[in-house]
């Protein structure tokens, strides 16, 4: 048989295997191309469909008719668009879709975007367009840090926030080794960084990090290593997400590490990755999380509506799409004008509490959405009263406290 | 470094049933089956809807699954390869390509991407002393498991008649056929045989490892690489690197972690290197 040439294609192949007229001028200002253009550009296929994906678009459009409904006659947008594309997580894609939104689809601003290196590689043509984007979906502290322009904004989270409420915590609960895994690319190395600098500044200690192939379904060998460690651990940090987080939690449990002393942390968890798992699987671990739906009443209230049109509980990454488009629209508001530059000085620097965001500024420095998070905790299956009621919440940690200040690194 | 080697044949184990059915399946038919990850995908989301939607366990599971993917898997070759034999094999690789995708979109439609929950079984529960150390008697379970599957078809191809047939049919086709034996009746069965251990392999992932549609495709590109390294078609062979490969891994991330996610394909190079039809591959057939 053709053994030799087969072999050669077959792995190349297997690669491939691995998914009008003006407004009603509210104030003197004007509305360009006959009315404003949301645009929600996320990955509609791929990892991060459930936890933000298409629902997220929804959570847009409700955004929508809440300022229509607050507004009425004098909205300022009278006709609203909310439009949408799929980036599949790929930062190429996401460069060019974030063209074709911003030239032939007319879009006034881009929003939430995930995965790190597509949300750059958007800022890019946000800067080059003079368009406006709200980044809700990557946690890199580049997009307010070097890699900030005009027109860029960061809401929701990022990997210090992450580090600095869940490895802080835990460190200063007690827990003062820590071996860390981290899925080896941006977002992973990004967070063992940071991590790391939160833990050694609580006065713990990193016994070890490691890097781990990314995506993986076997973390058996780091899991065998970690009671071995000199000293042993207290917590394993994992800074894997999605699909790998839901393989190296069974596994953390299969391998009983817990009874072994070693707790688990976790730096990034969506409440789809409870639902994944289970809440037994996760019961106790400590997280940060930047909203939950059931940490009040208007936060459920909201959740509800949520449900009513998708089906499900919104994640944390809903609520920040749904905020803001809100935001944006108020500022449009403001400014009586969707013109970019008339719209980003309405934002900068702008104080407000809606449902997702509470004790809220977007700093002018930066363009980072300061605003409170919550330190949770998986709560255990006997403690939950109803579907997708998972957390409970430890401690509020103040937006002053919650994210990075700015370090000067950003220059507009 | 016992318990790490142990460890790795575990993963092994999952290898080595994947590429075992990719390799009977290239053997008897020259087929490239691209949709294998599919199907261990299907394997692990038969397990779930079982338990979801029936309340039908684990070990009943063991035994559904990879039945009714092998009957899936038949009526697949009849319907849809049958047609492509003799023709390029790139249309073999289109068609089963295309499969792969088709098969993982429609679960993603119908299950989203996030993972699905699936207990283990609580009879494997705990974890077993064996002598230098503890280890979790799934895994145990699933290693011994996989070890006896390798076994009983290794004996199937070569201690029976049946296998000889097999054997026979795949090195020599025109001169089996002339010694008045069937050669087609067996192609169908044996493609579903393949399909049905990638749905074994698919149950046997599911307590353990993340059940959503992607978990094939991200599987399936490293066990391609097992199948070359032991020998396209080799059945000895793509078992043999399977475990090879586990180990090579799990030493990997134990002492290179960085370098974990290509030592597996370093291996593959030097092996086509050096020996072009891999380590277990002669220029005809099965081993």
């Amino acid at each position: 048989m053709k053994a030799k040439g087969l072999s050669i294609a077959v792995v190349t192949a297997g690669a491939l295997l691995a998914g009008c007229g003006g407004g009603p001028g509210g104030g003197g200002g004007k509305i360009s191309d006959g009315g404003v253009t949301l645009a929600v550009l996320n990955d509609q296929s791929a990892v991060y469909a459930d936890l933000s994906g298409k629902n997220s678009v929804t959570a847009v459009e409700m955004a929508v008719a809440d300022y229509k409904a607050k507004y009425g006659d004098k909205a300022v947008a009278d006709k609203i668009e909310v439009i949408s594309a799929d980036h599949q997580n790929k930062p190429d894609l996401a460069n060019s879709k974030a063209q074709e939104l911003y030239d032939r689809r007319r879009a006034d601003v881009i929003l939430d975007v995930p995965s790190s290196a597509a949300a750059l590689a958007v800022a890019t043509q946000a800067k080059a367009k003079k368009k406006i984007f709200i980044d809700i979906g990557a946690a890199t502290t580049e997009l307010e840090g070097k890699q900030c322009n005009k027109y860029t904004f960061h809401y929701g989270y990022n990997t210090y926030m992450l580090a600095n409420g869940t490895g802080s915590t835990v460190t200063a609960d007690g827990a003062k080794t820590w071996y860390i895994v981290y899925p080896d690319y941006a977002f992973g190395q990004d967070m063992n960084k940071s991590f790391t600098a939160a833990i050694q500044k609580a006065g713990g200690t990193v016994v070890r990090s490691d890097p781990t192939p990314f995506p993986n379904d076997n973390f058996s060998t780091f899991l065998l290593k970690a009671p071995n460690l000199n000293p042993k651990p207290q917590v394993l940090g994992t800074m894997q997400a999605g699909g790998d987080l839901v393989n190296l939690v069974k596994q953390y449990n299969e391998y009983k590490l817990q009874d072994k002393g070693i707790d688990l942390a976790v730096g990034l968890m969506f409440i789809t990755d409870i639902h994944s798992l289970g809440p037994d699987a996760l019961a106790g671990t400590t997280f940060t999380d930047p909203w939950y739906w059931n940490a009040n009443q208007q936060n459920r209230a909201w959740a509800d509506k949520f449900m009513a049109k998708t089906g499900t509980r919104p994640s944390f990454a809903h609520a920040a799409n749904y905020s803001a488009a809100l935001q944006y629209l108020e500022a449009v508001q403001r400014a009586g004008t969707d013109d970019a530059d008339a719209v980003v000085k309405e934002l900068e620097g702008h104080t407000f509490n809606d449902v997702f965001a509470d004790n809220a500024t977007i700093r002018a420095e930066d363009h980072l959405l300061l605003h409170d998070v919550e330190l949770a905790q998986v709560k255990p299956s006997s403690e939950v009263k109803e579907p997708w009621d998972y957390e409970k919440i430890l401690k509020t940690i103040p937006a002053e406290q919650a994210f990075q200040p700015a370090d000067g690194s950003c220059r507009l | 470094m016992i318990e790490q080697a142990f460890n790795g044949l575990v993963g092994g184990a999952f290898y080595a049933l994947l590429a075992l059915g990719l390799a009977v399946i290239f053997g008897m038919l020259g087929v490239v089956n691209f949709a294998h990850g599919a199907f261990y995908m299907l394997g692990a989301f038969g397990a779930f809807i079982l338990l979801d939607s029936f309340g039908i366990g684990f070990w009943a599971a063991l035994v559904i699954v990879p039945v009714l993917l092998g009957l899936v898997g038949m009526a697949l070759e009849r319907l849809l390869i049958r047609r492509l034999s003799g023709l390029d094999p790139l249309y073999g690789f289109l068609l089963t390509f295309g499969l792969a995708l088709i098969l993982q979109d429609l679960v993603r439609r119908q299950y989203g991407v996030q993972s699905q929950q699936y207990a283990r079984p609580e009879l494997l529960g705990g974890t077993l002393n064996l002598g230098l150390f503890d280890y979790p008697a799934y895994q145990v379970f699933v290693l011994a498991l996989s070890a006896v599957v390798c076994g009983a078809v290794w004996l199937l191809l070569t201690r029976t008649k049946i296998g000889m047939i097999v054997r026979a049919s795949t090195e020599k086709p025109e001169l089996t056929r002339a010694l008045g034996i069937d050669v087609s009746r067996w192609v169908t069965p044996v493609f579903g045989f393949g399909i049905a251990l990638a749905g074994l392999a698919g149950v046997l992932a599911a307590p353990m490892r993340a059940i959503n549609p992607l978990m094939g495709g991200d599987l399936i590109i490293v066990v391609f690489a097992v199948v070359v390294i032991g020998g396209l078609g080799s059945v000895f062979g793509s078992v043999a690197a399977g475990f090879l490969i586990g180990l090579v891994s799990a030493l990997g991330n134990l002492y290179v972690p960085a370098l974990s996610q290509t030592l597996v394909f370093i291996l593959m190079a030097a092996v086509l290197l050096w020996r072009p039809a891999g380590l277990f591959g002669r220029q005809e057939g099965l081993t």
